[in-house]
């Protein structure tokens, strides 16, 4: 009985620092399901966003002309610099990762603190993008106005504003929910950066960081068809 | 701890059930089984109460006229109905009970892949419900349990935002779900465990959860756009404003169709189970029907459009979503043809188990073939959104997935409990059951057909519909008892029912080689898995062969 | 994975995806103020779908650690996001009154 309770407190020990689970066989049983299950969540994700993917291809197909109008009237300099903040970010990530295999600490909790703020300096835009179109009365609702607006390659025609604000529609909603997606990643980034600091993480042990990752670059290529499905359609001239 | 030197014989072994006890030991636990009673005790709470509205739907139904309650009140029974059997019977009731139960039993494991996420899941489940219940109590919703567009976003006045939350948290909770099954049956199957060898249950779990991976989230961006389209008219599914109601049809019949699949692949899960054992067969055709599981999951997102071939989608399209409605029929009838083999020349028992497996087998053939008049794209003109279509699916998901549901849990129910339950009462509950499902729901095919339309709470413009409804009335009371005893006597047996031994139906699978109620960690060493799945003819081989020692 | 790391760096790779993806957005960028007609939104979209695939194989690892389960799961993913699409279009695409 003695022994089994030290076994039992070595074991409530090990549950304590997370190393292994008590229902795996091994450490790498436990990451190979922890990785995974994000895997598959990430799946659930592409569906998710799939839906409103959906709803943007048809109105897109239905009402092309006045979505270009539309389109054109957001800043897609401001676009192209968050694509490559988060591509930068990515590269943080993905550096964080590496770090953590090869047990360079300072160099785990230096990436991850940059990639944060590469994702603040990302909201930081999208706000200040959001803020324009508030400013320009083009947010769905009440005091939404789109007149006047001429159709781009279609001189003498202008854009439908009840068509127009469903792309607005579809504009905020699938930026809002990619930037939310992106405040989640921003939470798991900071729980990772305190569990970095306590050094929790090993380069046995670091699929809290990877799977983290996983999820951060997920974000981050939903973004990259953001992009050009609602900046770039109809631009030029 | 130190004082357990001596343990005297009488003493009950310690299992999953008597380690701890106190509220929080079951509030706070981790153990898939501990979490499948939970969800056990919330979803019958549910059931009564979707029950109950159904009741009273059958009670006005009684008479032509609209005399017990008001339109609106039939509007929300029906639709209040729809949405707690649905979200929060159907679709949690057999993966996570009888799955959260068994699947990491079945598979060799101590518990599911990330127990923590798999708690999470029931009290997401909680909290969807208490905003269910708030929902109901203070108004509920009326436009059916579609809320279809434009009548949800732009005309009800009902508590559609509220419905909308609390079905997305119980989506994710299905998510959540889905997620710890696929992981575990990848990841944590017990040395010997080959695909081959895994228990048909395990496959039909696999192919649910596939579904609600990938089908709720989109159910749940559908519920995000009709909340935003509700409370900002964004004119997404607003004819006035240029959008398409249509769409929102399609995006919901993406998850609600595969979510029928949800609902019966578990239950099929289960009858396999059932019939290779009280057949004492190895199931015909065990790889067929592991990938017939697949098939109808896969098969099952090819054919959403047939809920809208009468709302104005285009013919050409229509006709190939009538065509892969055909198609999806094949792998259910190829279940159904194994598990009719498996009874040829079978050596078969009726336990109440097994009475309701038969009942399983008529009953969702009886569905599945009406579903394919359905899917016919001239006939379903004559009979979309008549009581046709009632009796169609409550045949599938009643007489299919709440039988399977039920045969289940008498055939683990010596495992769940450690205890028998008494079968005299149990077969004839299943006989009630069986006969009462009928009354009920045999008359609505023939008012469908008749042309009663559903939704309707006075009919009194057509009072020769009224002996059919009397009768389906009727067999609503009776299956309404059915229904009372099971629970009744499994209260009972939890404190007066014989002690059951370890694996009472001598049945395969690794779920009895443990004790009954297993312990915490499921085994007392790690299973080895060194025979086929179903090995009857294994077990029955020597007359009285010793207890098969595991590993 | 920890085998891959110590027998060689990954470092070169990751900065080098990391340039190609920079340019791959200024390419697609610049792109789109010039006038291609409808192939605009398809030289978008094919460069939207190699930036997106770079990040998949190589900064979440599926090109040198992912096993067959995972590129499985990820083309699961992309085969239902297609049915959910091409599905849904067959109606709008057919439906001859709009």
């Amino acid at each position: 009985m003695a022994d089994s309770s030290t076994i039992m407190g070595l074991h409530q020990e090990e549950e304590h620092h997370p190393q292994l689970l008590h229902h795996f066989a091994d450490a790498g049983q436990q990451r190979d399901a922890a990785s995974l299950g994000m895997w598959v969540f990430l799946a659930t994700e592409v569906m998710f966003f799939g839906g409103m993917f959906c709803a943007y291809l048809i109105y897109r197909h239905w009402y092309f002309g006045d979505f270009g109008a539309a389109s054109k009237s957001i800043d897609a300099t401001l676009g192209a610099t968050n694509t490559a903040v988060l591509i930068c970010s990515s590269l943080t990530v993905v550096l964080a990762v590496w770090a953590a295999q090869t047990a360079r600490r300072a160099l785990l909790i230096g990436m991850l603190v940059v990639t944060m703020l590469f994702g603040l300096a990302f909201l930081g835009i999208k706000g200040y993008e959001y803020y324009q179109k508030f400013e320009e009365h083009h947010v769905p609702g009440a005091s939404f106005s789109f007149d006047h607006v001429p159709i781009p390659g279609h001189p003498g025609e202008y854009a439908n504003p009840r068509h127009a604000q469903i792309y607005f529609s579809l504009y905020f909603l699938m930026t809002g929910i990619h930037a939310l997606h992106m405040i989640v990643g921003l939470g798991i980034f900071t729980w990772l950066l305190v569990m970095a600091c306590k050094g929790r993480f090993t380069p046995e042990y670091y699929t809290p960081v990877e799977i983290g990752g996983l999820y951060w670059h997920f974000v981050d290529i939903i973004w990259i068809y953001l992009f050009p499905l609602l900046y770039l359609i109809d631009r030029h001239p | 701890m130190s004082m357990e030197i001596a343990i005297p014989q009488t003493v009950e072994r310690e299992n999953y059930l008597n380690k701890e006890y106190g509220v929080w030991s079951w509030l706070l636990t981790t153990d898939h089984k501990r979490i499948a009673l939970l969800y056990l005790v919330s979803i019958t709470f549910f059931f009564f109460i979707g029950g109950f509205f159904a009741l009273l739907i059958r009670l006005e139904l009684l008479t032509p006229a609209g005399d017990l309650v008001q339109a609106d009140t039939y509007n929300k029974l029906f639709t209040m109905h729809g949405m707690v059997m649905v979200f929060f019977f159907l679709i949690p009731s057999i993966p996570a009970v009888l799955g959260n139960f068994l699947v990491p039993m079945m598979v060799g494991a101590k518990d599911l892949a990330f127990p923590r996420i798999n708690l999470l899941s029931w009290y997401l489940y909680i909290i969807g419900g208490a905003i269910m219940l708030h929902c109901m109590l203070t108004g509920g919703v009326d436009t059916g349990w579609t809320f279809y567009t434009p009548f949800s976003t732009n005309f009800t006045n009902t508590k559609i935002v509220e419905a909308g939350i609390a079905i997305f948290i119980a989506g994710f909770s299905s998510i959540l779900t889905g997620l710890n099954f696929v992981v575990t049956i990848h990841r944590m199957r017990a040395p010997g465990m080959t695909w081959s060898r895994l228990p048909l249950f395990i496959w039909a779990h696999y192919a649910t959860s596939i579904i609600q991976l990938l089908g709720t989230p989109v159910i749940a961006i559908t519920i995000v756009l009709v909340a935003c389209e509700r409370a900002l008219h964004l004119g997404i599914f607003d004819p006035k404003l240029g959008g398409d109601p249509l769409l929102f049809q399609h995006l919901f019949w993406f998850y609600s169709h595969p979510a029928v699949y949800i609902m019966i692949l578990p239950s099929m899960g289960v009858i396999t189970e059932i019939i290779a054992c009280f057949s004492r067969k190895r199931i015909f055709g065990y790889h067929f029907v592991a990938f017939s599981s697949i098939a109808i999951a896969v098969f099952g997102f090819l054919v959403w459009a047939h809920h809208m071939f009468v709302a104005g989608i285009s013919i050409y399209s229509a006709l190939v979503f009538s065509f892969l409605s055909y198609a999806v029929a094949l792998p259910s009838a190829i279940k159904v043809f194994n598990w009719t083999a498996t009874l040829y020349k079978g050596s078969i028992h009726y336990d109440a188990p097994m009475l309701y497996a038969f009942g399983f087998l008529g009953l969702f053939t009886m569905g599945g073939l009406t579903g394919l008049f359905l899917a016919a794209l001239g006939l379903d003109v004559h009979v979309h959104d008549t009581y046709f279509v009632i009796a169609h699916f409550h045949y599938i998901m009643v007489g299919g997935a709440v039988m399977g549901y039920l045969g289940g849990m008498h055939f683990w129910w010596p495992k769940i409990s450690g205890k028998l339950y008494p079968e005299g009462w149990a077969r004839l509950a299943a006989l009630i059951v069986f006969i009462g499902f009928n009354l009920t729901f045999f008359p609505q095919f023939v008012l469908g057909y008749m042309g009663m339309p559903r939704r309707y709470y006075d009919y009194s413009h057509m009072p020769e519909f009224q002996v059919l409804n009397v009768l389906s009335t009727a067999g609503a009371t009776v299956l309404g008892v059915g229904y009372l005893l099971p629970m009744i006597y499994f209260l009972w047996s939890m404190r007066y029912g014989k002690p059951a031994s370890d694996n009472p139906w001598n049945a395969a699978g690794l779920e009895w080689k443990t004790a009954s109620p297993p312990p915490t960690f499921n085994f007392d060493e790690e299973p080895v898995v060194t025979w086929e799945a179903y090995n009857y003819d294994e077990l029955d081989a020597p007359p009285q062969k010793q207890e098969v020692t595991v590993g | 994975m920890t085998g891959h790391a110590s027998a060689k760096s990954p470092l070169k790779m990751y900065f080098a995806v990391w340039a190609t993806l920079l340019v791959f957005t200024l390419v697609t960028f610049k792109v789109a103020f010039i006038e291609l007609g409808p192939f605009n939104a398809v030289v978008a979209l094919v460069i939207a779908t190699l930036k997106a695939t770079l990040v998949a194989l190589f900064f979440m690892h599926i090109w040198h650690a992912g096993e067959r389960l995972i590129k499985v799961a990820v083309a699961a993913a992309i085969f239902f996001l297609f049915l959910l699409l091409g599905l849904t279009l067959s109606d709008y695409l057919t439906r001859p009154w709009s």
